[in-house]
């Protein structure tokens, strides 16, 4: 079997697959990060969110070997190591963008991926950018603003010279 | 999923020696077509040989006033290109309407345009533009390279390397999207470069076609109104829970003219 290595919220992780591994299955059964959700399996429904190499993608369809030595980001992997939640994170806990939580973790890895790339996020542009993320609890509406708030409390954060 | 044999070669030469006299074995693109076909076991490839390793394939360049594009750059990557956007915005516009971000940040130019899906957005780039597709063994013109659903001039073993692109005088893309899945039930390029006029569908008929009464027309009078005598023939289009032919063809014909609209 194959040994796929990467780099998987900053420490090193390294497992045997299955050329047929998905991403989702490495993180989750192997890694036991679990954060990260398997919703519908045919990429639509965004649950399983991650970063690999700081863009957003769907972990149920990409081979855990695709990512072979790339950086790889989870929802485990956004709030400080002292547990403070990343402003992303602070903004759908504030502005209730949550009911079941289920869809939670990939519409924040989405959403912490927007608001990187576009700074002053308008709502056409949260709703647009949210298009892979579906929702079945809350209408989106509440997620929505969590996702202006948390883009503007990133905006905040972020020091100048940083991505 | 059945197991296959995973191969990540670095060079074009490689992947080629690794897929020439396998038939079982197929290239791995972006994969969001080929992985959901797998995991639904509507395929069982021997070897999955992974174009991501191949530096070769990716990125974009200006190339004679026009553009060329690797294979392998994703959707996303064509979507925010400044050059892109400088030369040819109707294509950026195109690759940002592609399915979502994810989908936008593995799919790939090449994936694509070897996949053929009916209702893929590109095929209607490329035709209207004139592009040429290269391989890795000859140059193929975008209306040669589509030949039917599903199906491409590619021989087996052979790779798309690039795409270039010349550059229209004015174009624009107008798409009717599946609300679910953003596949165009009907995407419609209009293109202008010097006395000719493209006008390539997607989505309506098994692979994309050129509205040839419709270039007529606006080649005479550039404005939608140039298309309101004009009615497209529902025969031979698609049919399926989405959309019937008949609206399909209705669908061709206010794609068209709101493409038109976009650009004075």
């Amino acid at each position: 079997m194959p040994t796929v290595s990467m780099t998987v919220n900053g420490r090193p992780a390294t497992g045997e697959v299955e050329g047929r591994t998905l991403l989702v299955q490495f993180l989750r059964d192997q890694l036991r990060l679990t954060g990260t959700h398997v919703g519908c399996d045919t990429s639509q429904c965004g649950a399983c969110v991650v970063h690999v190499d700081g863009r957003s993608v769907k972990s149920c369809t990409i081979l855990a070997v695709q990512a072979q030595g790339c950086e790889v980001t989870t929802i485990e992997g956004l709030a400080a190591a002292d547990g403070t939640l990343h402003p992303m994170q602070a903004a759908f806990r504030e502005h209730h963008g949550l009911q079941c939580g289920f869809c939670t973790p990939g519409m924040v890895m989405s959403a912490v991926e927007l608001a990187r790339d576009n700074a002053g996020l308008t709502e056409a542009q949260v709703r647009e950018g949210l298009e892979g993320n579906l929702c079945r609890c809350t209408g989106y509406h509440n997620i929505v603003k969590a996702v202006l708030a948390g883009a503007e409390a990133m905006q905040g954060q972020r020091p100048a010279a940083a991505e | 999923m059945y197991e296959f044999a995973y191969h990540r070669p670095a060079s074009l030469a490689e992947a080629s020696a690794l897929l020439t006299g396998n038939e079982e074995a197929r290239p791995l693109a972006g994969g969001h077509t080929l992985l959901p076909t797998l995991k639904q076991r509507l395929a069982q490839p021997s070897d999955l040989v992974d174009l991501g390793g191949i530096a070769e394939l990716k990125g974009i360049r200006e190339e004679a006033g026009g553009i060329t594009i690797g294979a392998m750059t994703t959707h996303g990557a064509v979507a925010h290109d400044q050059t892109v956007r400088r030369l040819i915005p109707a294509l950026a516009d195109l690759a940002e309407g592609i399915g979502d971000r994810q989908v936008r940040n593995r799919g790939t130019l090449g994936g694509s345009i070897s996949n053929n899906d009916p209702a893929a957005d590109y095929p209607a780039a490329l035709v209207g533009f004139g592009a040429v597709v290269r391989t890795t063994a000859r140059e193929i013109p975008a209306e040669d390279f589509f030949t039917g659903m599903f199906e491409t001039a590619l021989e087996p073993g052979e790779l798309v390397r690039e795409v270039h692109f010349p550059r229209p005088d004015r174009a624009a893309y107008a798409k009717f999207p599946n609300p679910a899945s953003r596949y165009a039930v009907v995407g419609v390029m209009v293109a202008q470069r010097g006395g000719e006029v493209r006008v390539a569908v997607t989505g309506a008929g098994p692979s994309v076609f050129r509205w040839t009464d419709a270039e007529v027309a606006l080649a005479g009078n550039w404005s939608p109104a140039a298309l309101d005598a004009l009615q497209v023939d529902a025969d031979g289009l698609n049919s399926d829970i989405h959309a019937s032919a008949e609206y399909r063809a209705n669908l061709v014909k206010v794609m068209a003219k709101r493409a038109v609209a976009q650009i004075p």
